[in-house]
């Protein structure tokens, strides 16, 4: 469904993806997993149609990703982007405006599950109910692919479960859902995927539950062994 | 439900619908939640929550029928099956255990029906 091909990003002197070959299918909640500067965000970005390639191309079914492919991509960045003015409501209608496959009802029950009411305004919201926020408005698309990022940063534990339920409740075989993070533990449980990136490159894919059953390893303990002892690379 | 790290998560699930089963807290002929409301009960992946259905039915312990939902078995030889064969694991996880300890199969048991033993007196 989603696929890099030597999808490389170049700042200057430093390469944040690095010939990246990836293939994502339908039907799988993947964990995208690094320290800062993995070059998780920056893949997602491209992916996402919001930033060019230095060389390489990232295909959604089987056309490189563009303006086209933003209608069927929701893609949840890291940075709070929501004009400080608006209320919960504002937000929605904004989102409405832009996505066709965006859904008010749906926007609705996301923030009541999260409870949050439609009348606050952004500027008033902890980080924590921003986070909730940014979450409901993005999985009110109707969106072939979304794409999150971060999803479980400066959230509570009791927060992080509606989140991880929302998810849940999103998935479905013809969607793909992609979540990046450093928070592992979260994603260990309802990710069935994971793909490692170090250094802007690809480390390893893998089928959660195999490796567990094959090796006897989390992915917890594989990204130990994987960044055991590194420290936070330059983002 | 916390997972442990070494198992796969489908059998961790599965393990404990068996129990459930066992005791009678899922009794026959029960109707287990739908793929996607399991998911949501142990906060897991939907593939890993069909993943543990289909498992379930390979052993014969529940019916998945068509739109209608997935069943605990109404078989009781089945349940009682179940019930030993959850007791042996159990025993062999003891005798695994008391061996890593150094104690002989033998030992091990002597020790069992000490302490049964002590419990009535």
């Amino acid at each position: 469904m989603l696929r890099s091909e030597e999808l490389t990003k170049a700042f200057g002197a430093k390469t944040a993806v690095d010939h990246v070959n990836l293939r994502l299918e339908a039907g799988h909640i993947c964990a995208m997993l690094g320290p800062n500067g993995s070059g998780k965000t920056t893949w997602m970005k491209m992916a996402a149609g919001l930033c060019k390639p230095t060389s390489g191309t990232v295909y959604f079914e089987g056309e490189p990703v563009g303006v086209n492919s933003r209608a069927s991509i929701a893609y949840m960045s890291t940075e709070p982007y929501f004009y400080t003015w608006m209320t919960l409501k504002d937000v929605g209608r904004y989102y409405g405006d832009f996505f066709a496959d965006y859904s008010a009802e749906r926007y609705r029950e996301l923030l009541d599950r999260f409870e949050l009411e439609e009348g606050l305004k952004t500027k008033t919201l902890s980080s924590g109910m921003m986070a909730k926020a940014k979450i409901a408005v993005t999985l009110a698309r109707d969106a072939k692919v979304w794409m999150l990022d971060e999803p479980f940063n400066g959230i509570d534990l009791v927060a992080r479960d509606r989140i991880k339920e929302a998810i849940i409740s999103a998935a479905a075989p013809d969607k793909l859902l992609l979540m990046s993070s450093h928070l592992v533990e979260e994603m260990e449980s309802i990710a069935d995927r994971a793909v490692f990136l170090r250094k802007g490159k690809l480390i390893k894919e893998v089928d959660i539950d195999t490796e567990r059953a094959e090796t006897g390893c989390s992915i917890a303990d594989e990204y130990r062994r994987i960044y055991g002892g590194q420290e936070e690379e330059d983002a | 439900m916390e997972f442990n790290a070494s198992s796969p998560i489908w059998m961790q699930v599965t393990t404990r619908i068996k129990t459930d089963m066992v005791t009678g807290r899922l009794p026959p002929g029960a109707k287990l939640p739908g793929g996607r409301d399991l998911a949501l009960q142990y906060t897991i992946n939907p593939n890993t929550a069909a993943r543990v259905y289909q498992e379930l039915e390979k052993e014969g312990l529940v019916e998945i029928r068509r739109g209608m939902g997935t069943y605990v078995t109404e078989t009781p030889e089945r349940l009682e099956a179940l019930r030993s064969e959850m007791a042996c694991e159990a025993m062999e996880d003891y005798l695994e255990r008391m061996a890593a300890l150094g104690f002989s199969r033998a030992e091990a048991i002597t020790r069992i029906s000490q302490e049964d033993e002590h419990a009535q007196e």
